[in-house]
């Protein structure tokens, strides 16, 4: 073989294997992404039945309910709107009232958003860019805290907001 | 005083990196020795600023010294020692200032080691590194300066995320940074190539070793992370193909490609520019984790509070570099030669193959972790793309790579036998139907598929030891001729069995664990007892528990049999951080032979009860051991005379013998 035919070899053979991993990226792409919608885009439009979302916002003050067995009612809020929410397991450690959390899953014909994962956040500064997207367009969010903003909550003091936050920095 | 020395070393350090960028390079294009010999000790000084000023900070830390912001943001004076020192980069100023004493280590090594290296090479080398170091200097120093003073100084820290108050921190992190940042010399290698417009024979045996060192680190780095998110979160979850996570393996992917590319480059003097290219991929793809880590851009479960202001100077480092460096690719690539000629059925024409298979995963992953980001950026919707996605796109990618590895090390370079390959193989093959049959029968006859994924695995296995037996002549000689052969094979060879049958355990507890695990969540009052695979779990007592910075409810369980057979205690607990108000779970975890009983407590109830997950996850800790296999394996591969960095050459005739050997 010459060298000419063994690179016209090697690049045919590259571009089966590049066709072959965007057919099945494409293919994914189409049938595996998750959106997300805040509770206002559900009341504006409700989600097919078996349409797996990502649903954003605050956990609503005084919603969580513990049922019987390990099922957790709360519902989610972007100030505009509300959904109710059930999740079965056990919830993250920062999962609070107020709060900012992300439910994936879907809707069910009751019309309570059953979700399959609950995520909250890692860390008390951190909000889920989503979430944060999402309230600033609700006009739920102040500016202006010095861990890059802070979100208005109707909820007694958190943790989040610890007296320490306003010792003064100098540099 | 000692803050401000730190600060100024850092600053210092800023000059003479700049130095070392621009004089270096100078010299070299003016071809005059005195100023290219400038490079090796700028490099080496750049280095001892650079620890110096890390060491401050991290004494500071261990001091509680919290006249220093961060200090105060992210440490506790009650936190355990350990913690006090590896607080140091669980925050986003120190962890890139650990960044940069990593890049400035590896490049003091180049300078240090770096004797028997053509000058010219070598300092065009220190100078890119020193381009490399400049920029990210610049960042901590413009935008996360990690030595900003408080005044007052306040008389108790915020505490340390709780989450990383674990001995995670201290190992995952610098494990991590010496994979990503180990990739720099490849990168600067390959550019210091470029600009010399010839790549010599030194060039793949430096980089070759490297590259290794840095994938070795970097493999280990990886695992460590999941099994610190495996037992830290509480999900029972090694891995969420997160963008946090896709950052670290897609360097990983592509960096396993150079590693086999550049024995290619090295044995046969081919796929030159291929190999090149690689190298400037695999670190670009390190700063691109690095800049998706960092400026918060992406949501991931495994994000923390990030300033996404930061991330802009990082994009502008990220285009710099790749940009700069794919330009210079596309400039002089062509004025390289090329050489080695070879069939498509030979070892060359398998690594090309695994690096067309990798290359492309790389790229599945690439698109899954941005697509978000590309989405949003068009048309404002938000998306995600989750685990799903990488399943059905990386999967099928991987298993027929996977299939494809014995092969490799067993045909001979330039034209090889595909049918006296496949006859060495009877046997692994065979052992590989046997353990589908054992899994189909004695496991789950349903599970066809993991019955499969379980048969690959085992053929990965017996395929790296068939490698050894072949080339120690196993059935062709008397056993200790075959035995005293064994023992003489090159290290190198056994390190690619150790990494091919780790990458084989790995697969095993992957698809035990995806296909066999267990979960229940109960609700469960003290004296209830859940079962679970044969095991029995009874909730016994939650007792108060106070930790230095925390106070805890432990819930204690019984473990036995479903027969009876007592196995000890299994406890989870809820702790508080004093400090942050901040709740976490500690999850228990039992492990019997490879697999593990884990469980996490939820919520506790009025009445006493607790909400409690428990799994059992089959074969899980395989995961990780087979990432530890595979280490080891780039340890002993690094330690085979042929790639000691900067030994003298060995004689050509040892040089040659074993890659001759694998025909025979």
């Amino acid at each position: 073989m010459t060298r000419k035919q063994k690179r016209l070899g090697l690049i045919g053979g590259a571009a089966i294997f590049l066709g072959l991993a965007l057919t099945l990226v494409l293919t994914a792409l189409n049938q595996q992404i998750v959106f997300f919608v805040d509770p206002s885009a559900i009341a504006a439009e409700p989600l097919e039945p078996g349409q797996k979302v990502r649903l954003g916002g605050l956990v609503v003050d005084g919603s969580v309910e513990r049922g019987e067995s390990e099922v957790v009612r709360f519902a989610v809020t972007d100030g505009a709107a509300s959904v109710p929410v059930r999740y079965q397991g056990i919830l993250p450690d920062l999962f609070r009232e107020g709060q900012g959390v992300v439910a994936e899953g879907e809707m069910a014909s009751d019309g309570v958003f059953v979700a399959s994962t609950v995520l909250a956040k890692h860390d008390e500064q951190y909000m889920p860019r989503e979430v944060a997207d999402s309230l600033k367009e609700k006009g739920m969010w102040q500016e202006g805290g010095q861990d890059g903003g802070a979100y208005r909550t109707p909820a007694k003091n958190t943790a989040a907001d610890e007296p320490t936050a306003s010792a003064p920095l100098t540099q | 005083m000692l803050i401000e020395t730190g600060h100024f070393a850092l600053v210092l350090a800023l000059a003479l990196s700049f130095f070392q960028a621009i004089m270096p390079l100078a010299g070299a294009l003016r071809n005059d020795e005195r100023v290219m010999a400038t490079a090796a000790p700028t490099a080496l000084s750049v280095f001892a600023l650079i620890a110096l000023s890390f060491g401050v900070l991290a004494s500071a830390y261990y001091q509680s010294d919290f006249s220093v912001v961060n200090v105060f943001e992210n440490s506790h004076s009650q936190q355990p020692a350990l913690y006090r020192i590896t607080g140091t980069w669980g925050n986003h100023e120190g962890s890139m200032l650990l960044w940069v004493a990593i890049l400035a280590l590896f490049t003091a090594l180049v300078a240090a080691f770096g004797r028997s290296l053509p000058l010219r090479l070598k300092t065009l080398v220190l100078a890119v590194q020193g381009w490399i170091s400049s920029a990210f200097l610049l960042f901590i120093l413009l935008t996360s300066n990690p030595f900003a003073r408080l005044s007052p100084a306040p008389m108790e820290g915020r505490d340390l995320n709780p989450i990383l108050q674990d001995i995670g921190l201290a190992i995952h992190p610098p494990l991590l940074y010496l994979g990503y940042v180990g990739f720099s010399v490849a990168f600067s290698f390959a550019i210091a190539a470029l600009i010399d417009g010839r790549m010599e024979a030194a060039w793949a045996r430096w980089v070759r070793p490297w590259t290794l060192l840095a994938w070795t680190f970097l493999t280990a780095g990886i695992a460590m992370g999941s099994y610190w998110a495996y037992y830290e979160l509480g999900w029972g979850g090694w891995w969420f193909w997160d963008p946090v996570e896709n950052a670290s393996f897609m360097p990983w992917l592509s960096g396993t490609a150079l590693l086999h590319s550049a024995i290619v480059m090295e044995k046969r003097d081919a796929l030159k520019i291929w190999t090149l290219l690689l190298a400037i991929i695999t670190f670009s793809l390190s700063l691109l984790g690095t800049f998706l880590v960092r400026s918060g851009i992406l949501t991931s479960v495994h994000s923390f509070a990030s300033d996404p202001t930061r991330g802009l100077f990082i994009l502008a480092i990220l285009v710099f570099f790749i940009g700069g460096a794919l330009l210079l690719f596309a400039l002089r690539a062509t004025s390289l030669k090329t050489g080695g000629l070879f069939a498509p059925i030979s070892r060359e024409g398998a690594l090309v193959l695994n690096n067309l298979f990798l290359a492309s995963a790389t790229a599945t992953v690439l698109v899954g972790t941005l697509y978000p980001l590309v989405v949003e950026a068009i048309g404002g919707q938000k998306i995600s793309v989750g685990a799903p996605f990488f399943n059905l796109t990386f999967g099928p990618l991987m298993i027929p790579l996977l299939v494809a590895v014995p092969f490799g090390p067993l045909l001979a370079w330039k034209r090889g036998d595909w049918s006296a390959v496949a006859m060495r193989l009877v046997w692994a093959f065979g052992f590989s139907i046997l353990a589908v049959a054992v899994s189909l029968i004695l496991v789950d006859p349903t599970a066809v598929f993991a019955a499969l994924g379980i048969g690959l695995a085992a053929w990965l296995v017996a395929g790296a030891l068939t490698d050894l037996a072949t080339k120690s002549g196993v059935g062709r000689v008397a056993l200790p001729v075959a035995a005293r052969r064994l023992v003489g094979l090159p290290r190198s060879m056994f390190g690619t069995a150790l990494g091919h049958s780790g990458l084989g355990l790995t697969v095993l507890g992957i698809v035990a664990v995806s296909a066999f695990a267990d979960e229940r969540i109960v609700t469960m009052k003290p004296g209830d007892s859940l079962d679970i695979a044969g095991y029995r779990v009874t909730f016994d007592t939650i007792i108060p528990e106070r930790g230095p910075n925390f106070v805890a409810d432990r819930a204690q369980f019984d473990l036995a049999t479903v027969e009876g057979k007592s196995l000890g205690n299994i406890s989870s607990a809820k702790r508080i951080y004093t400090a942050r108000q901040m709740p976490t779970t500690e999850a228990g975890i039992r492990t019997f032979a490879f697999s593990q009983v884990y469980l996490s407590l939820g919520d506790l109830s009025e009445g006493g009860g607790a909400v409690v997950r428990v799994w059992h996850k089959p074969l899980v800790t395989l995961i990780w051991l087979g990432a530890l296999v595979m280490m080891i394996g780039g340890f002993v591969s690094l330690s085979d005379r042929r790639l000691r960095v900067g030994a003298p050459q060995a004689p050509k005739s040892r040089l040659r013998r074993p890659a001759t050997e694998a025909v025979g």
